[in-house]
């Protein structure tokens, strides 16, 4: 197992298990709560989900496991009673393949790329329709000039999409700091953008916002990231947290993943949860609490690698 | 009689309502302008000026009432109605029920199947890109299948004489209400006419609403559907509209945090509980509904709203999400959709419209953009709509600038052209420019069209905008009915004897602990002005009972109703209009007119009356402080509306739960400021002085029983008899006792719970005083004060408990009041 930056075609699979744990000591009993989980990794070509178990104290009086309309796993749930404490804990086993590698200068241009999206009157694709939607505003996007010039030097006339999106994930990378201290949840991306600093979600945000306002098709993917620094290389940031990045739609290439927090393209350290337009579509867990008072969860996340853990 | 028709402006380059092209009247007109010219300008101006009475007296206002910021505006209506022919009519009402099909089969696809944007027939830009597009919704199914209940056309009506849809309303369309309030005012105003002209009523719109929400709204086997209609408050500025619709409606009015989602089951808070809701008509909008899937810094909303909606267990009319189909760039795409969709054509055409998202039509829009007025696609955009018209050279540049950075977020529109109506301002007969509002609501046959509409009238008489946000007024609209049916009046259903409902189960906590604290605050302010007026009448008369005076601001400064130091005029005026004194009147007449705007619904038009009266003198005082005697006569009126609306609570209120809690409010209240005034009374200086006990009797209300009964002045032993123990005296301690122990009794007997018996107990000891003791010479100077001093110790026990007692009900049945919070974590 690697921890480096590049694609390793030595490896084609990992197999990691995950504990998300999130636990809520609520200052007043609350009566009622409902709460929404995005805490089941959704399927995919690269990923599979070999075992999960959700564990919820107290017991909810409704359970529902669906899929939202993003296609990610939900689960609904819903607690009746008054209950101090709120403990939810994902354990998660996962299989990650490694994903083709791809020659990002043999791209479409961006341009042609933002053209295909546009509306022209002819019929849309499965496809299309799809990438359709991850290309406007969203909560925690908005759309700005702002966004257009901080990425203009990425973006020169005619260059091959995914080799711009890759400028701009290290321009990200290296013009931002991660400080955790600098942002919370709702600190809008101006802000972000103006302090250079903050965290993975508002990197991934930057980005989308960057993209979007370029008419260009982008999602906001929540999930984990292997994190185990070898000696004398520096550990990767994210560890031990839930972590985002962004996945960009282009013609003939489809979906493909960038990491700005790290400068890399996922592959088998990136473990997918959830993907929507931003954060507050798959955030792993939010809800409406009766009561409460002040709330501020516990979270932990650990990442092990299965050989590691058990063999 | 002069000729009023002479003085008329007229614009020939519009189509005048009234006069044809050769400035003859229209023939619809020619019995209503007959009716004109046998008026004089004086009786018009007269009738006009009951029509704003009308309007001021039941309280008909755009913005809000009881503002705060007292931002209120009365609604605008013109004397003189709209008439529209049968025939004319008819093209009108067919158009509109095509179109709020159109739409309702478009929201269909888009929650659906999506053809329409697979098929290009409509861009995802314009749908995706909308924040009235809601992801969480797509792939909900409404029971009953319609998503679009309710639908309104905003109308312009050329120089040719057709009318042309601007915009489509299908969100919450806001104003079918004040057209029915319009109408009840103007047909009072010309009742005659009304008949003659044989115009056609309004109620079978209303009545189809009613049935339709009734019958989709998803029932279990056995219940009978409850409808309510959702408002985002008191603060909306069509607030008016909402209480006057659920009242017409027969719906509870009920606010966000009135309801509360349990097993994917939507339910109202009552006092007995929780009550399943199974229909409700929404007047919030798409992404304040539910604060848990849609717009998470909502607290206007329900959570989980969407689910009981997913799971088929709630109607929601309009659909959530139907907002999507306000952007005006849709308006081009329609002609196709309905040709696709329906085969046929739009009946009512579209104001020209080039939505900037397609390259050719941008540059068609940009090509001409100087005549064009430039609307954002999507209402989360920053930007108001721009008459390029008014734009000088460096701002049309800025304005291109903007549509080529981001052109599908912006749309350019043809100028509408309005028609000219006549209206009566000013003594004389104006012509001003109309918009008509018409609306559509579902049945099971289709689309029923409101046969009327509401009629909005330009500010000036120059201009070409109407917008009620932009000032200018309203107008009735009289559909004539040629040789049609006239529809039904305005009558209830028949109700009979299986109907009696002895009492409201559908009123909410939160209006119920409203009431309380609105009879708490109508007593406080009643109290408070009471003491203040002992204590200015003695101040401005210059006294020569200092004693008593300085006893009087004591006891005031004890109950926090005087702010402490400084010179005793300025304390008044703190204590009286200040504005940073948390105990002042002022602050309580706010807080009594915060209570009273939660509650207007429950509240008389008398009762409501006396309280804008309340609040006009508040502000009038605000506004200019004035000198003490004008304080003083200000408070002798205040005292005077705040017994007429003690007296409204007494007579003119259904005993209903939340007239009781009305009552346990004022009582405790009292209880609370008699037994707290007469116990620092006894403890105090004036005891014993006669002119303390004078205002002491004035502080109780009761210096004309005690003269009539005594014809004497006043003494400790009979003063005390009468303001503590007399059970026929609503002002003395006793009376408040037993009255609060029967309606304690009432409520644990109607809702269960342990019975209150705190008070009780102290009233036992209370009557039991001997007041006798207080006589005899034995005791002397010191026992006398002993026993003073025991009693007023008594009465401040009394005074404590009356206030746990308030907080014990307050968690007991408010308790689930309570807000709620969002978390996040990662």
């Amino acid at each position: 197992m690697t921890s480096s930056d590049k694609r390793s075609d030595a490896v084609a699979s990992a197999r990691y298990r995950v504990m998300h744990d999130t636990h809520y000591r609520y200052a007043a009993p609350v009566s009622l709560a409902q709460q929404l989980a995005h805490l089941w990794p959704r399927e995919s070509s690269w990923q599979h989900c070999l075992s999960r178990q959700l564990t919820i104290s107290p017991e909810p009086t409704r359970r529902r496991d669906e899929q939202d309309v993003f296609g990610n796993p939900l689960t609904r749930l819903a607690f009746e009673r008054p209950h101090g404490e709120l403990e939810v804990g994902a354990r998660l086993e996962v299989e990650v393949l490694a994903r083709p590698a791809i020659d990002l200068a043999t791209s479409p241009s961006w341009e042609s790329a933002r053209d295909s999206l546009g509306y022209s009157g002819q019929p849309l694709n499965t496809e299309r329709l799809e990438a359709s939607r991850f290309r406007f505003e969203s909560p925690a996007v908005r759309i700005k000039h702002a966004f257009v010039l901080f990425a203009d030097d990425c973006f020169t006339p005619g260059r091959p999409l995914l080799q711009a999106v890759d400028a701009l994930m290290r321009k990200i990378f290296t013009d931002f700091t991660f400080d955790p201290a600098a942002t919370q949840v709702a600190t809008p991306l101006l802000e972000v953008l103006e302090k250079r600093r903050g965290v993975c979600q508002d990197f991934a945000h930057l980005m989308l916002a960057c993209l979007r306002s370029r008419g260009l098709a982008a999602r906001y993917v929540s999930g984990y990231l292997l994190t185990q620094p070898p000696p004398g290389q520096p550990r990767l940031i994210g560890a031990d947290a839930s972590h985002a990045w962004v996945s960009v739609y282009c013609p003939r290439f489809g979906w493909v993943d960038f990491d700005p927090t790290n400068a890399v393209l996922p592959n088998l350290e990136h473990i997918t949860l959830a993907w929507g337009r931003d954060f507050s579509d798959v955030s792993p867990l939010r809800g409406v609490i009766l009561g409460g008072g002040s709330h501020d969860p516990e979270v932990r996340v650990t990442v092990l690698p299965v050989d590691e853990a058990e063999r | 009689m002069p000729d009023l028709l002479a003085a008329l402006p007229h614009d020939t380059r519009a189509y005048h309502e009234l006069l044809d092209a050769s400035g003859q009247v229209r023939p619809h007109w020619r019995r209503f302008h007959q009716h004109l010219m046998h008026s004089n300008p004086a009786q018009l101006s007269q009738r006009q000026a009951l029509v704003a009475r009308q309007i001021q007296e039941n309280g008909i206002t755009y913005n809000v009432y009881a503002d705060p910021k007292g931002t209120d505006r009365p609604w605008e209506l013109d004397l003189l109605p709209n008439l529209i022919d049968a025939e004319e009519w008819r093209g009108i009402a067919t158009g509109v029920a095509q179109r709020a099909r159109l739409l309702d089969t478009v929201l269909a696809d888009l929650y659906g199947p999506q053809r329409l944007l697979r098929e290009g027939l409509l861009p995802t830009e314009l749908v995706f890109g909308h924040n009235n597009f809601l992801w969480p919704c797509q792939g909900i199914q409404p029971p009953g299948g319609t998503f679009l209940h309710v639908y309104a056309a905003d109308l312009r009506r050329a120089p040719d004489g057709r009318w042309w849809v601007i915009a489509d309303r299908t969100q919450t369309p806001s104003g079918a209400g004040y057209a029915l309030e319009n109408r009840q005012i103007i047909s009072r105003t010309f009742p005659e006419l009304f008949r003659e002209l044989r115009v056609q009523h309004l109620a079978s719109y209303f009545r189809t609403l009613r049935e339709t929400l009734v019958s989709q709204a998803p029932c279990d086997t056995g219940e009978t559907p409850l409808v309510v209609l959702l408002t985002p408050g008191r603060f909306n500025e069509t607030y008016f509209e909402h209480l006057y619709l659920a009242r017409h409606l027969g719906f509870p009015l009920v606010e966000g945090h009135d309801l509360t989602v349990r097993d994917a089951t939507l339910y109202l808070k009552t006092l007995g509980g929780l009550r399943r809701v199974h229909a409700l008509l929404r007047r919030l909008d798409d992404d304040f509904c539910d604060p848990l899937e849609l717009r998470s810094d909502s607290a206007l909303g329900v959570p989980g709203l969407l689910e009981a909606v997913r799971q088929g267990r709630v109607l929601v009319a309009n659909a959530l999400g139907s907002g999507v189909l306000e952007s005006p760039g849709l308006l081009g795409f329609l002609p196709k959709i309905q040709q696709h969709l329906f085969g046929d054509e739009l009946l009512l055409p579209s104001i020209a419209t080039w939505w900037c998202g397609e390259p050719p039509v941008l540059e068609q829009a940009l090509d001409k953009l100087a005549d064009l007025l430039v609307l954002p696609a999507f209402p989360s955009q920053s930007f108001a709509p721009v008459f390029a018209n008014s734009l000088d050279e460096a701002g049309l540049a800025k304005l291109a600038a903007r549509l080529r950075a981001r052109p599908y977020a912006y749309v350019a529109q043809e100028v509408a052209q309005l028609s000219q109506a006549p209206v009566w301002q000013d003594d004389c007969l104006q012509s001003r420019a109309i918009g008509m509002r018409v609306y559509a609501v579902a049945s099971a046959d289709g689309y029923r069209v409101l046969p009327g509409g509401l009629t909005r009238v330009a500010a000036e008489a120059g201009a070409d905008v109407v917008a009620m946000q932009s000032g200018g007024g309203s107008k009735d609209t009289w559909v004539l009915a040629g040789r049609e049916a006239l529809g039904e009046p305005l009558r209830p259903r028949p109700l009979g004897v299986q109907d009696i409902v002895r009492r409201d189960p559908y009123l909410p906590s939160r209006v119920v602990e409203n009431l309380f604290w609105f009879g708490r605050y109508a007593e406080r302010c009643d109290d408070i002005s009471r003491l203040l007026r002992v204590i200015l009448v003695r101040y401005v008369d210059d006294d020569d009972e200092p004693l008593a005076l300085e006893a009087a601001v004591d006891l005031a400064a004890q109950l926090d109703l005087l702010p402490g130091e400084g010179e005793l005029e300025t304390r008044l005026f703190q204590a009286l209009i200040g504005e940073d004194w948390p105990f002042s009147l002022r602050a309580n007449l706010q807080r009594l007119n915060g209570s009273a705007a939660q509650v207007r619904g429950r509240l008389s038009r008398e009762n409501w009356h006396a309280l804008v009266e309340i609040q006009r003198e508040t502000h009038l005082l605000e506004r200019d402080e004035g000198d003490l005697g004008e304080l003083l006569d200000f408070l002798n009126r205040l005292l005077m509306s705040l017994s007429a609306l003690s007296g409204f609570a007494l007579d003119d209120m259904t005993r209903d739960d939340g007239w009781r809690f009305l009552m346990i409010g004022r009582r405790i209240e009292r209880l609370q400021f008699l037994a707290e005034a007469i116990a620092g009374f006894l403890l105090g200086r004036a005891a014993q002085d006669q002119a303390g006990l004078e205002w002491l009797l004035e502080l109780g209300n009761s210096t004309i029983t005690y003269r009539s009964r005594y014809q004497a002045a006043p003494q400790l032993i009979p003063v005390l008899d009468l303001l503590l123990l007399d059970e026929q005296n609503p002002h003395a301690v006793s009376f408040q006792l037993s009255e609060l122990k029967r309606a304690l009794q009432q409520l644990s007997d109607d809702f269960g719970g342990p019975p209150e018996v705190g008070l009780d107990l102290l009233g036992e000891r209370l009557r039991a005083v001997d007041l006798g003791t207080l006589d005899s010479p034995l005791f002397g100077e010191a026992g006398m004060r002993a026993v003073l001093d025991g009693l007023g110790d008594l009465l401040r026990e009394i005074a404590e408990a009356a206030g746990q007692l308030s907080d014990r009900l307050t968690l007991r049945y408010f308790a689930h009041v309570d807000a709620s919070q969002q978390t996040v974590s990662l």
